[in-house]
């Protein structure tokens, strides 16, 4: 136990201090039990890291006692089951007991919340999945706690900035260090894929997804920081709004091109609507798995070779895989920036496809 | 890809839409807004800023050469003045020098002419009182030679001839 202790420790100093570990997930009680291999619990380390989870936790460890610490804070859990249920994510003790709410019964399994009998009893069906309901649910996860505080943070930067302007027309404080980054998105990303007639009408959405994705990438990347972008819910929400803006603003050209493509035959016309159609949906599609594929991809080769320290416990391994996560976080900080730069391009792209204008 | 549908969480979707889009009207009301304003309206200053300054260079260049050609003009209007001032002067010169040797040649000419003048009066003066003189010796010669008036008449006879010849 004294061994597991410090090799923990250890890991939570290493989550710590190497810039791209977030936070070390609480795990249940069955999952924790002697005998697994260092493997199996690095995978299940990685697992639990890359999703979401009910309360904040920062890193957690096995006393010498064998009693579990986290250390982090509850997030409300909000569910709609028959009524509205609020309560703080505590009650479930990390999954350990059943929490009743208004005389519902729900627990926390694999961090998903199901709603049970007062025992808290689970049943599965022959692909060993749980088979109990799901309520509806809305809680403030750590992912949508990120988000909020990173809304907040851009909101009192950006507005802050935008009210230095009032008095010097010059950038002051931080607005010269995001003013070339503002500019760089107007002059190199709007303008050339848009055009100078439509893109001012474009550039809210553009800016705001540009900082968003980055700084809640790059706040992945930090110590406390969330994975948010790996979470399929949040690319296909930007994603979304990518479409809705290009549907709603797209001129007759380019419903043109999709259902009556000029200058092909009547056939190939007809051939051509479904592909195009398809299209459309096609390319916020892509948006939304290459953003949600590269951050998480990147998430869990980093941790792996983290991970792989701990299993070589040798003088030339552990270093070695230690210089290779640092290279590979310097990487990550790269692609964190270059991901915001695709999404935002590719979304003026398609803005950009949308109010062509074609003389034909 | 099951594990990706499993894994989607509607709530966090809502809540991704919902906070973005709120972040979204929030920022373009507060910030891109006024941001894009600001750096819009500062970079137009500058433009503008710049082709101001142009246009004054321009204006600068033209005034630098119509000041030259001006100055050209002037040095040029100042030597065709002194040219006619020069030919002015040689010109009087000459007419007072012509002049002046005209009214000196006149007056010589009329010194002359008085000169000739006195010299006949001088002449004629002379000759009369010459000949009051010679009137008077001839009256005293005369007076004490015509004692007798042979004498007389001989006299008048030999000065009648000598004046004759005379």
């Amino acid at each position: 136990m004294k061994g597991n202790f410090s090799v923990r420790l250890l890991t939570a100093i290493m989550i710590l201090f190497s810039v791209s570990f977030a936070s070390a997930e609480v795990k249940s009680e069955s999952e924790n039990q002697e005998g697994k291999d260092l493997k199996t619990e690095i995978k299940e380390y990685i697992d639990h890291h890359l999703l979401d989870s009910y309360d904040f936790g920062l890193y957690s460890y096995t006393t010498e006692q064998g009693e579990h610490k986290y250390i982090g804070f509850p997030l409300p859990v909000i569910l709609i089951d028959g009524g509205l249920k609020v309560f703080l994510s505590s009650k479930f003790h990390h999954g350990e007991t059943v929490a009743e709410v208004g005389g519902n019964y729900y627990k926390l399994y694999h961090n998903k919340i199901y709603k049970t009998d007062a025992a808290g009893t689970i049943t599965y069906d022959e692909a060993h999945h749980p088979t109990n309901a799901n309520p509806l649910d809305f809680s403030i996860t750590k992912n949508v706690f990120f988000i909020l505080l990173v809304s907040i943070l851009m909101f009192v930067m950006f507005s802050r900035m935008a009210k230095k302007y009032k008095s010097n027309p010059l950038p002051t404080g931080i607005g010269r260090a995001l003013e070339p980054i503002i500019l760089y998105v107007r002059d190199d990303i709007a303008i050339p894929n848009i055009g100078k007639k439509h893109y001012k009408r474009y550039m809210s959405y553009l800016l705001t997804v540009f900082f968003f994705v980055w700084i809640i990438n790059l706040l992945g990347l930090s110590p406390l920081g969330v994975n948010v972008t790996n979470n399929i819910a949040v690319t296909f929400a930007l994603a979304l709004i990518t479409y809705l803006i290009t549907t709603f603003t797209a001129n007759k050209n380019y419903w043109g091109h999709i259902f009556w493509m000029p200058g092909v035959p009547v056939f190939m016309k007809i051939v051509l609507a479904p592909i195009e159609l398809l299209g459309t949906i096609i390319k916020p599609f892509s948006l939304m798995i290459r953003l949600y594929a590269n951050i998480t991809a990147g998430h869990v080769v980093l941790m792996s070779i983290i991970g792989m320290m701990f299993i070589f416990k040798s003088w030339i391994g552990s270093p070695l895989s230690f210089g290779l996560a640092f290279a590979l976080s310097l990487l990550e900080l790269l692609v964190a920036a270059l991901q915001a730069y695709i999404f935002t391009m590719l979304s003026a792209l398609y803005f950009g496809s949308a109010v062509e204008e074609h003389d034909h | 890809m099951d594990k990706l549908i499993e894994q989607f969480s509607f709530g966090l979707f809502f809540w991704q839409l919902f906070l973005f889009v709120g972040l979204l009207f929030l920022l373009k009301k507060f910030a891109w807004k006024p941001i894009l304003e600001a750096v819009n309206a500062r970079e137009e200053g500058i433009k503008n800023a710049l082709a101001s300054a142009e246009d004054a260079k321009k204006e600068m260049q033209n005034l630098n050469a119509d000041n030259e050609r001006l100055l050209k003009e002037a040095r040029a209007e100042r030597d065709a003045m002194m040219k006619e001032a020069r030919e002015i002067k040689e010109t009087m010169i000459s007419d007072a020098k012509e002049e002046a040797k005209a009214e000196g040649a006149k007056m010589i000419e009329q010194a002359q002419a008085a000169i000739q003048s006195e010299k006949n009066a001088a002449i004629s003066e002379l000759k009369s009182q010459v000949a009051e003189l010679s009137v008077g010796i001839a009256e005293k010669v005369v007076r004490k030679e015509l004692a007798n008036d042979a004498d007389q008449s001989q006299l008048i006879e030999t000065l009648l001839k000598e004046v004759t010849i005379s």
